[in-house]
């Protein structure tokens, strides 16, 4: 068995380096995805424009002002004169939020009473405002303890915030792991999706079929060439991820692999499935994309899964990609432990003999 | 209302050589004129440039009087055009694809009536008015292509392949159709790649490899080589080898099996050999036979390639062994309410060439399929050695080979790499693949192309490395599913010496073909017709079952339609 699986291997790894189209997809998406989702899908808020309307003459109101002026956060700054530009200036989109000062601030302040100040919101774009919001609390916060009697600071609790494993909260070092997850599956799915639909189309898969190889014996053969491209392709990331973004290694590099290999059977799998299922290569590839966008909007990387509802969880951890992000992120910044790793681990081998068995049964069945 | 071009020339971007090459000609108007040639001859773009669709990079043309280059809206008025995989809408009914075309024709709405109606009773499709295009035939969709393109009087009719994917039946009336045509004064462009055809038409314009061969009627071309065409008959020996034998002496220039007789063709000014000579036996006469367009043809192409013959194993095994080991019992496969194969009974015997022949459609390779195990029957089994290959181990089909229709490699990789692929899939190593290897580098003369890919060899050579990849590890059964459709008559005729050498040295061989001239280099023939088995025998005797006093020399063709004429006689 092992010269046919040989040579079934090789001709696999050759044909697609050899064709044009598979080669494309191994090089290119990876080179777009790293670069566009890298810088384009962080998730801090820049260059916001901030409408001020100042009713108050104090010099503590243009303190404030200045405040929000100086933040990085606020690149431009833009005076309203009544409360109806308000409203104007954020439906137009002028600017994201509007900050209204009344005209009893500094007086209320100076006498040592409480003061307000309102802040408008374009809830339109709500992930944005969300983050503004915590900017300007920060922000007025900051203000409100300056001005707190002396006397009564020992009583006032404080709350300092340390951001463990990442102390600077740097998106790249979130993103660039999980792409490292979406990338391996990109291509581990479409090189396999690929791979049936593709001999099914020149018609060397009767070829195959008549030959003293089963129908285990191809999808092997088909299976390894996938499993051991998309571990290179992992690799390439990996140092990429390193070398070129600066995104700490504290964990275990074996650890890292062997979840890598179970990650990519179960992806494998999917593709197997897809493959024996679709006529054409044009259906496999639509295929692949109907099974990766969901996979991706319900691994964690876009939106946390803790804040989906609960039946929508449930069905996350049918994802390959959701517990192999855990892994990534955990071998990556916190040198995840074996047996943690293990946790997040067996759901992904189940994954793989579901979908692998499954796509040997519809293999066989079909023919 | 002429249509003539000159000295066309036409290349794909990329492409190593012309598409067309100097190509001249013209098409009369009440005449058929038939655009004979292989696949890849350039039939589709002379009739591309014609329509102008494309646009030559030199050269003259005139269609119907008109410049196609300058007159496109004048021109759709005048010419209609069927394309090869006929423009219908599958999931439109056939009144919808008509009025479908009536509109982008721009056909005025008052005389759509009676125009749909004329040619609804014309093609018969009257009946069929509201089927899905899907739904229909391969007849009938030609009929309806043809009648969207008829839609508004053309002067020029172009047809590029019309009567491939038809049954013959379809055929002959699809012909009658065309001939109704003419009376009108309609000029017929017939594109086709059965050189049969090229004799049923008034001119031929004969293309290969983007050049033109001859021009004219096609008495013309045959007259040229009157007395060259022979047939050896009363053959007791191995007509196999006898064939190879005569293509070997240097006064035969052509030679195809033809049954049991060989038909040969001599170079000019040559006696004819002696039957005996060539080992045809005591009884062996060889008799003088009218020249067929394809003999003219081949005499035209310096006959078959003498240094393309393989090498022959000295002795064959005697035939005779009468073991079955291909055997089909009550097979039968159905897919939802059709039945592509219904109860079909055949035995193969060792050394037998064996041929399912009918149209497409008709269950042939249904029944191929189920009998090397690709396909699974609904009933009845399929056995080869014995055994069903669906359920047999690796050890059964390592007994047989298989080449599919489309000379199935893996054309991104080399030669050598496709050579390596097949040896080691079928366990070769060591020692065994490399002799295996060598002696199919050697027999097919693969040496020269063993660092290019699969995809770019000439097409001869493509076929040669796929039947180098299916006999490498010596099967005794070849499975051959339409192995040179299309293929240029040189080729064809390379192909059988390579396969009458693997018969020579015992090898059992089923092919399937819609073809009839290569049904006659069979031992034996099954007719297939809508999924039954309508008769089986050897293509003499198939033919002898057609002869009769008006028709003392018929085809395979004819002796298939008069079978299925009494079949359906039978039915109702």
């Amino acid at each position: 068995m092992a010269g046919p699986l040989r040579a079934l291997v090789i001709k696999e790894l050759l044909a697609v380096w050899a064709d044009k189209r598979s080669r494309m997809v191994l090089i290119v998406p990876p080179l777009i995805q790293l670069l566009v989702f890298s810088f384009a899908a962080t998730q801090e808020v820049r260059n916001v424009h901030l409408g001020v309307l100042n009713q108050d003459l104090g010099k503590e109101s243009r303190e404030l002002v200045a405040r929000f002026a100086a933040s990085p956060t606020f690149t431009r700054i833009v005076p309203l004169r009544h409360v109806a530009d308000m409203r104007e200036a954020i439906e137009s989109q002028a600017v994201l939020a509007a900050l209204h000062v009344g005209p009893d601030f500094s007086r209320r302040l100076a006498a040592g009473h409480p003061a307000s100040v309102q802040l408008v919101l374009d809830g339109r774009k709500s992930t944005a405002a969300q983050a503004v919001y915590g900017y300007a609390r920060h922000i007025l916060s900051g203000f409100a303890a300056e001005r707190v009697p002396r006397s009564t600071g020992d009583d006032a609790s404080s709350l300092v915030v340390r951001h463990w494993f990442n102390s600077n909260l740097d998106s790249l070092w979130f993103t660039v792991p999980g792409l490292l997850g979406i990338l391996i599956m990109l291509v581990s799915l479409i090189v396999t999706a690929l791979s049936v639909a593709r001999e099914r189309e020149m018609g060397t898969l009767d070829q195959l079929l008549v030959s003293p190889l089963g129908p285990g014996a191809i999808l092997l053969g088909k299976a390894l060439p996938a499993l051991i491209i998309g571990v290179i392709e992992g690799t390439v990331i990996l140092l990429a991820a390193v070398v070129v973004f600066g995104v700490p290694f504290t964990g275990s590099l074996a650890l890292l692999y062997a979840a890598m290999t179970v990650y990519i059977a179960a992806v494998v799998g999917v593709g197997l499935f897809l493959s024996s299922l679709s006529a054409t290569q044009q259906q496999a590839i639509l295929g692949a994309f109907v099974f990766m966008v969901p996979a991706i909007l319900l691994s964690g990387f876009a939106a946390p899964v803790e804040n989906m509802p609960d039946w929508l969880q449930t069905l996350s951890l049918a994802d390959p990609l959701r517990h192999f992000l855990r892994i990534i992120h955990g071998v990556f910044l916190k040198d995840m432990p074996a047996a943690t790793v293990l946790e997040f681990a067996w759901p992904m081998a189940v994954i793989a003999l579901v979908t692998l068995g499954a796509s040997t049964w519809l293999f066989r069945s079909r023919f | 209302m002429t249509t003539r071009f000159e000295n066309l020339t036409f290349r794909f971007r990329g492409a190593p050589s012309a598409a067309l090459d100097g190509v001249s000609g013209q098409i009369a108007a009440g005449r058929v004129t038939g655009l004979v040639g292989p696949d890849g001859a350039g039939k589709t773009t002379l009739i591309r440039l014609l329509d102008g669709l494309l646009l030559a990079e030199s050269g003259r043309i005139e269609v119907c009087g008109l410049d196609p280059r300058r007159d496109s809206r004048r021109l759709r008025e005048r010419v209609g055009y069927m394309p090869q995989r006929f423009g219908l809408y599958e999931d439109l009914t056939v009144i919808e694809n008509l009025r479908l075309y009536a509109d982008l024709r721009d056909l005025p709405t008052a005389e759509r009536r009676a125009t749909f109606d004329r040619l609804l009773g014309f093609t018969d499709l009257a009946r069929f008015a509201s089927r899905r295009a899907g739904a229909l035939s391969g007849g009938m969709k030609q009929k309806l292509g043809l009648a969207c393109a008829l839609l508004r009087r053309p002067r020029l009719l172009l047809l590029d392949e019309p009567s491939v994917g038809v049954d013959p039946v379809s055929r002959r009336e699809l012909w009658r159709m065309v001939g109704d045509l003419l009376d009108d004064g309609i000029a017929v462009l017939w594109s086709t790649a059965y050189l049969d055809e090229a004799e049923r038409c008034d001119d031929v314009i004969l293309l290969n490899a983007g050049r033109v061969l001859f021009v004219g009627p096609p008495a013309t071309a045959t007259r040229e080589i009157a007395g060259r065409s022979i047939q050896v008959r009363h053959i007791t020996g191995n007509r196999r080898d006898l064939l190879d034998k005569a293509l070997r002496r240097p006064e035969v220039i052509d030679g195809v099996i033809q049954g049991d007789s060989v038909r040969l063709v001599l170079a000019e000014g040559v006696a004819a050999p002696d039957a005996a000579d060539l080992g045809g036996g005591t009884k062996a006469r060889v008799e003088s036979v009218p020249p067929r367009f394809e003999d003219a043809f081949m005499a035209r192409l310096g006959g078959v390639h003498k240094s393309a013959l393989p090498a022959r194993a000295a002795a064959a095994p005697t035939v005779g062994n009468t073991e079955a080991v291909v055997e089909a019992r009550d097979l039968t496969k159905r897919f939802g309410q059709f039945t592509a194969t219904d109860r079909v009974n055949f035995t193969i015997r060792s050394g037998e060439v064996f041929g399912l022949l009918g149209p497409n459609g008709a269950g042939k390779s249904t029944t191929f399929r189920m009998m090397c195990g690709l396909l699974r029957p609904t009933s009845g089994m399929a056995r080869v050695a014995g055994r069903d290959l669906l359920e047999a181990p690796g050890a059964a089909r390592r007994r047989i080979g298989y080449m599919a229709q489309k000379f199935s490699l893996y054309g991104d990789l080399s030669v050598r790499r496709n050579l390596d692929f097949f040896a080691g899939v079928y366990g070769l190593s060591g020692r065994r693949r490399r002799d295996a290897q060598a002696e199919m580098i050697e027999t097919f003369e693969l040496t020269p192309h063993l660092d290019r890919k699969a995809g770019d060899l000439p097409l001869g050579f493509k076929q040669r490395l796929a039947l180098s990849c299916a006999v490498m590890h010596r099967p005794s059964v070849l499975f051959l599913d339409e192995p040179t459709s299309g293929v240029d008559p040189q080729t064809r005729r390379e192909f059988w010496a390579h396969i009458n050498a693997r018969v020579a040295a015992g090898v059992t061989v089923m092919v399937t073909t819609h073809f009839m001239e290569e049904a006659e280099y069979c031992d034996r023939i099954l007719l297939v017709h809508r999924g039954r088995a309508i008769a089986v025998g050897t293509p003499d005797d198939l033919k002898a079952r057609a002869r009769g006093a008006d028709r003392p020399d018929p085809t395979l063709e004819d002796a298939f339609l008069d079978l299925v004429a009494a079949e359906t006689a039978a039915a109702a």
